[in-house]
Formats: C-alpha cells, sequence, structure tokens
C-alpha cells in the first residue's frame, strides 16, 4: 500500500484556502462512518495530521477530505494536484459520531467545520430526525457546500460574520435566537473553531440541551498511544483520538484544548515560513 | 584460578555522541570477539542457557566464536532467537544470561549480549547469512496484527513452514517498538529493517496504514484467515493523575519517542514534525524508556535533563548498560522523588514540577521496596519539557467491539500456555499479553505462537470452550 501511495482524483478550490480533495482509500470509504477522521502523512518527510472526512463512497473507493491551508502541511497538500499521491493515510481513526433518533437536532458548524457537520446532518437526517443546520462563515466567499448542506437538512440558516451573506453574525448570535424562540431542541452537534464550540456549549448548557462536540486537537499517531490529543472532559483526561473526538460539550475544558492547539505555534510558523521560501510562495 | 578481565566493544566518547543520534557501542573486532569467547569456561552444567527466557545454545554459540567460525555461531543462535543483531543490543543481559555466568560470581561474566550482536552483524554486514528458502504454500493463511518483536517472530516461523502470512500495521513504518520507542543510538533503524527485509524474502507481505479494529475488523481477519496472531504490544502510555499533566510540554514518554525516532523531530525544520526544546528536561521513570527518552533529549540540546525517580538505583529496572551510558553522557539521577504536580504559566506552558522526598518502606508486589513520601519535603525543579515514563498498556483499539476477546485488569489479552486467547482462531504473544516487557519474551511468545498456530491448522483442532489463562493478573 505504501509503495503505491494514495493517489487524489480531484482536488477542488471551494473557497480562498479551503479545499476539497477526493482521494482513492478503498478500506477507508468502506468504513468510514459520519464524525471519523484520517491521520495523513504527505511524503518521508512529513508530518502525521489528523482531518477529518467529509464523505466516503465505498463503491468507488474515495473519501473526501475538505481542508483549510493554515500550517505547513496543508498549504502543501493544497499544491497537490489531481494524479498525485499521498504517502500515507490511515483510519477511519475515531469513533463515528453517536447516530440515532433524537428527535430535533440541531448542527451548529462554522467554517471547514460544516464539511463535517454535513456528514453528521446527513446521517441525523437518515434516522428519522428534523435537522436544522446553523453553518457560519467569515463572509461570503467562505460560504462553502451550500447546496449539499441544504440537501440533508429540514431548515438551514447560513450566517456571514460580515453580512455579506445570510444572516449577519456569529453562529452563536443565529443559534441564541433560535433557542430563544424554541428551546425545545433535543441535541446539538458542534464543530468548528473551538472558540465557537466553547460558547455554544455555554449557551446550549443554559438551555439544558444535551449537545455534543467533535474535537480536534494535535494528534501524532491517532491510535492511542502518545496522549498528543489528551483532553480534559468532566475532570478526566482522555485521549481524543480513541476516546472521542466527540464529546459531551458540556464537560469539555475548552480553555486547555485552545491552549494545547498553541502549544508549536512558534514551531509551525517557523516550518509555514520555510515552506513559503522554498516554494515562493505567498501566505 | 585467574580469570581475564571482561572485554566491552570500544564505545563513542560521551561528549561526541550526545552530539547526534549514532550507534554508541562500536561491536567487538574478529579478534576481540575470538578473544572475550576464548574466556568462556565451557561449563558442562551450563546457567546461562537456563538464563535465556529463549534458551539459546550460548555455550555452543561461544565456541564456535572461540574457534573463529563465526557463521556457525550464527547459525546456533538462529535456531531459536531469529533476531540476534537486535536482541543483543537491547536484552537485559545481566539479569538472564549474563547474570547466571558463573564468572559473574567475580563480577566478569562474560559478554554474551555483544558476542551474539557480533555475529549477527558480521555475518549482515557481509551479505553472509543464510538466504531463505520460501517453501511451498500448504494452502493456508494467517493474520499477524502488529509488526514488532512478537509478530516478526510468529510471521517469520510461519512462513518458513509454508504458511502465507500477512502482517498488519497500523503506523506508516513496520517494526512497532523497534522503530517507534527504541532510539537509534541504541538501535539502528537499518538493522530493524533487515529483519524486515528477510521477512518479505520469506514471503510474508507487510501491510502498513492497516488499523486492525477500525480499517479492518478482528471478525473479519478471522473470516479471511485461518489463524490470527495478535503481537500489538502495549502502546497506550500511563500519565500521572497529578495537576497541570496537561500544560503544554508535558509528554508521555511514547510521543516524544515516537516525535524524535519514527518521525526524526530532531531534524526539524528538514522533517516537518517538531517537539518541544528548551534548557530543562525531567524525565520521571526508571526503565528503559526513561534512560531513553532522557539521552534523546540531551542529543535534541537539552543543557540539563533529570532523571526523577521514586526508589533507588538498585530498584531501577533499567539495563544496566543504559543507566551507565546516561551518566556518562551526563544525565542527572534524582532519587526517592516522586512528582506532586507540574506548574505551568498562563498560556498553559510547563516551568516546574513540584515533588516530595520518598523513603523506602516495605517491599511492595513486585517485591522491590515501596516509596513512601516524606511529609513536608515538597521542592520544586524548574522544568522546561516533562517526559512521564512510568509504563504502558495494552491499545483498546483493536478489542472495540469485540466482548470474546477477554482481557485481565491491566487489559492484557488472556491466553493459555499455547497462546490461545478467548476467540476461536485467534493466538496472541508479546506485549499485548505481558503489558510492559521485553523484546526477548515478546520474541519467545511469537515463536510459541506460530508453533502452537501450526499444531491447530495441521491437526484440525477444535477451540477450548474456555481456556486456562496464564496471565490472569
Amino acid at each position: 500500500m505504501k509503495d503505491k501511495g494514495f493517489r487524489i482524483i480531484r482536488m477542488e478550490t471551494l473557497a480562498p484556502r479551503i479545499k476539497l480533495m477526493e482521494v482513492e482509500a478503498p478500506l477507508i470509504a468502506r468504513k468510514a462512518k459520519a464524525g471519523q477522521f484520517v491521520v495523513l502523512r504527505l511524503h518521508e518527510k512529513g508530518e502525521r495530521i489528523p482531518l477529518t472526512i467529509h464523505e466516503a463512497f465505498p463503491e468507488k473507493g474515495t473519501i473526501t477530505i475538505v481542508f483549510q491551508e493554515v500550517g505547513k502541511t496543508t498549504f502543501e497538500l493544497g499544491t497537490y494536484k489531481e494524479g498525485d499521491t499521498i504517502m500515507d493515510i490511515v483510519g477511519p481513526l475515531g469513533n463515528p459520531t453517536e447516530i440515532k433518533k433524537y428527535g430535533r437536532v440541531i448542527i451548529a458548524s462554522g467554517g471547514v467545520g460544516s464539511p463535517i457537520g454535513y456528514a453528521v446532518a446527513k446521517a441525523m437526517k437518515e434516522a428519522g430526525n428534523y435537522v436544522l443546520i446553523i453553518s457560519g462563515y467569515r463572509s461570503k466567499e467562505y460560504v462553502i457546500l451550500e447546496d449539499k448542506l441544504r440537501s440533508v437538512c429540514d431548515e438551514i440558516i447560513i450566517a456571514t460574520d460580515d453580512g455579506s451573506y445570510g444572516r449577519k453574525g456569529f453562529v452563536t448570535h443565529v443559534l441564541e435566537e433560535v433557542l430563544h424562540k424554541d428551546p425545545n431542541w433535543d441535541l446539538v452537534f458542534t464543530v468548528g473553531p473551538p472558540i465557537m464550540m466553547k460558547l455554544v456549549c455555554e449557551i446550549t448548557k443554559h438551555h439544558n440541551i444535551k449537545t455534543i462536540v467533535s474535537l480536534n486537537p494535535i494528534m501524532v499517531d491517532g491510535t492511542g498511544m502518545c496522549g498528543a490529543c489528551r483532553v480534559t472532559v468532566g475532570g478526566e483526561v482522555k485521549f481524543a483520538c480513541v476516546d472521542g473526538p466527540d464529546f459531551d460539550g458540556h464537560q469539555v475544558d475548552f480553555d486547555e484544548l485552545m491552549r494545547r492547539l498553541n502549544a508549536y505555534k512558534e514551531y509551525e510558523k517557523l516550518a509555514l515560513e520555510k515552506f513559503a521560501k522554498e516554494r515562493g510562495l505567498k501566505i | 584460578m585467574k580469570v581475564k578481565d571482561r572485554l566491552n566493544p570500544p564505545e563513542r566518547p560521551p561528549e561526541e555522541r550526545i552530539k547526534d543520534f549514532n550507534e554508541v557501542n562500536l561491536g567487538f573486532t574478529e579478534e576481540m570477539a575470538i578473544e572475550e569467547a576464548k574466556r568462556c569456561l565451557q561449563c558442562p552444567k551450563p546457567f546461562c542457557i537456563e538464563g535465556c527466557p529463549v534458551e539459546v545454545n550460548i555455550k555452543g554459540f561461544i565456541k564456535q566464536i572461540a574457534e573463529g567460525n563465526f557463521l556457525e555461531a550464527l547459525k546456533i543462535i538462529k535456531k531459536t532467537d531469529a533476531i540476534p543483531a537486535i536482541t543483543g543490543r537491547v536484552c537485559p543481559q545481566e539479569v538472564q544470561c549474563e547474570g547466571a555466568c558463573v564468572l559473574n560470581k567475580m563480577g566478569k561474566p562474560i559478554n554474551i549480549g555483544k558476542l551474539e550482536r557480533f555475529v549477527a552483524d558480521w555475518a549482515r554486514e557481509r551479505g553472509l547469512e543464510e538466504k531463505p528458502t520460501v517453501p511451498e504454500w500448504n494452502g493456508k493463511k494467517v493474520a499477524v496484527v502488529g509488526s514488532g518483536p512478537a509478530s516478526i517472530t510468529c510471521a517469520a516461523d510461519l512462513a518458513k513452514l509454508g504458511y502465507k502470512v500477512v502482517m498488519y500495521e497500523a503506523l506508516h513504518e513496520p517494526g512497532g517498538v523497534l522503530v517507534y520507542g527504541i532510539p537509534e543510538f541504541r538501535l539502528p533503524k537499518k538493522i530493524v529493517k533487515h529483519e524486515l527485509d528477510y521477512l518479505r524474502q520469506l514471503g510474508v507481505e507487510i501491510k502498513t496504514n492497516v488499523i486492525i479494529g477500525k480499517s479492518i475488523s478482528l471478525h473479519e481477519l478471522v473470516e479471511e484467515y485461518d489463524a490470527v496472531f495478535l503481537g500489538t504490544g502495549a502502546g497506550t502510555p500511563n500519565f500521572l493523575k497529578i495537576p497541570g499533566v496537561n500544560l503544554n510540554g508535558v509528554y508521555s514518554a511514547n510521543e516524544f519517542l515516537t516525535r524524535i525516532n519514527l518521525m526524526r523531530a530532531y531534524e526539524f525544520p528538514n522533517y516537518d514534525t517538531p517537539v518541544i526544546k528548551g534548557k530543562i528536561c525531567g524525565v520521571i521513570g526508571g526503565g528503559n524508556t526513561a534512560m531513553d527518552a532522557a539521552r534523546s533529549a540531551l542529543r535534541l540540546g537539552f543543557e540539563k535533563v533529570y532523571i526523577l525517580y521514586r526508589r533507588t538505583r538498585n530498584e531501577m529496572t533499567a539495563r544496566a548498560e543504559e543507566i551507565e551510558h546516561a551518566k556518562e553522557e551526563g544525565v542527572e539521577f534524582m532519587f526517592l522523588v516522586s512528582p506532586v504536580r507540574f506548574i505551568g504559566d498562563e498560556k498553559g506552558n510547563l516551568k516546574a514540577i513540584e515533588l516530595i522526598r520518598n523513603e523506602l518502606g516495605e517491599p511492595d508486589s513486585s517485591g522491590r521496596r515501596r516509596p513512601v513520601p516524606i511529609p513536608g519535603s515538597e521542592f520544586t525543579l524548574d522544568l522546561d519539557v516533562a517526559i512521564i515514563a512510568i509504563g504502558q498498556r495494552p491499545n483498546k483499539v483493536l478489542r472495540q467491539g469485540v466482548p470474546e476477546l477477554q482481557v485481565n485488569r491491566w487489559g492484557c489479552l488472556l491466553v493459555d500456555e499455547r497462546m490461545r486467547t478467548t476467540m476461536p482462531k485467534v493466538f496472541a504473544g508479546g506485549d499485548a499479553i505481558r503489558g510492559e516487557a521485553t523484546v526477548i519474551l515478546a520474541m519467545g511468545d511469537g515463536r510459541k505462537a506460530a508453533k502452537s498456530i501450526h499444531e491447530y491448522l495441521s491437526k484440525g483442532e477444535s477451540w477450548p470452550d474456555e481456556i486456562e489463562a496464564i496471565n490472569k493478573g
């Protein structure tokens, strides 16, 4: 498997610095469920990074991943084209999101969280739930996958921070409004930037609505071997890779998660600057 | 009787070797090996062999070395030890063969480990190892899960018996703990690669990036193969349950070593994986993993590296050679201290550790004297990085959704003396059944399991309804 690598069959730009990649990974495609992720390594010198699966096509043997170019590895992945291969991909990792009939479900996603929100919304809808998607983006040009999102829910509210498209404001503002009007929701699933998830959880806690969060800490192996991804949930140390990535949002220590996400900031900056210089890229 | 002094191969000087990750011990020359082998008394009752977990014919192979028949010596070793270049480097000889050597009474045991390593290196470097002959396929397929020492041995033995063996590894590189855990300066990766190439020559197919329990379920494997061997190791690190354990800069030894060994973080930014660097590093623990972490930290450029151990030198489980090497290289040992909490700054970065001093009390279940904290003796030590090396347990991923695969209270798979688990067709060995043990014991298990799998498949035995577990704990 390693000798061949994993072939990219589609690389699409969805928004500035946000890309959708479809890659051949038959073993993963066969098993992947909503909420699960892969760990990939681009080449011999690459780091291992976790990326959440957007869609899986078992018959075709492919999965799609939406990623944002933020660090060296994602920027480099962004330079890959159709036909290029990724050296290593392992998965599907993590526990799938718990899908069942809850009743009325809100999917609150932000930015590149929305492709994962899509996967969960689709599964929730298929399980017989009434699904409302609240999806927030920076501005109009960052709105991604709108048609697909619309196809897997009963209702959708799109918001942009600057009001250039849909409702003006953050996901949290919209959520607050929705819950203020009608607090009778059975579940909120949220995925996106940690600060957004933290605030979503504060709101839902106030309304006493069960909330699942999909966490995105730093990982190395992604299989429970190192503990890089440890998070504190309900006062206990958990490994997001094998105990999560979904947790009861009301129990998660988000401040710690955010501090841990910054652990390698200087190193990441250095690696990215070096890469940009080598490739003559403006970052 | 005057006994000549024990010979040890030359080592690179500490000040030179801490600048890189290359091997420390340079190995015997032919002359030195012969000279050391000639010291062997060829005891009528060789205790050394009893001291070896896989009963290598030590007396026999040393005799051959003394006579200059290095290839013959290797053949003798390989009858029971498939990976002598590795075991010669990582076995705790001082509590096994060399500990049992009669000359040890005078403190001059034969340097069995280095002799074993010598013949393996000698043959490999000259390309003189026997080429494996691949027997005709016997029509049966066995899956081996994991690619560490237990799995390597099991796969090799089965392949030699004519089985089609497929090995599954979750990481991107095979070798298990030999590649992610043990550093280059103690076990060069090229040696592990060589053993894996040997497996491939035997017809073993190695599939990386496949995690059993996720990419493929254990049930699917059992369905597809005639038998399954689980050599999945003990890869889940234990963490201290103390405040501040999630501060940035607090690592499990597994993470720290994986970043360095597998991901080559010491070559960052030429390699993409970083590891946090600083001036002062503290490693908590007293085993080989702790020594590996401490010595790796020195090589990363930490100015001060402490081993923080709750008992004393006598209770340390690390190999004597590793402790010596660590000392020579400047690792500072602080005994009889236990961590109380990690202290960080407002950004969540580690700044210091609070420790409490211990005294030794009565022996505990391990037979070692138990550390008892002395009230009021707390003190703090500034640290940039802390590495927790207090042991590992088997990974639970494999078992998710497989309740029939039973474990003991430490999460180790239950097996009987024939390495059969509680799940029909499934065998196990190595750290997966022992918790954190040694390469040689894992290898012995792999060998035993291969024999047992062969018996099971060639005799068409039925699986027992209940197994008599040897590792209930």
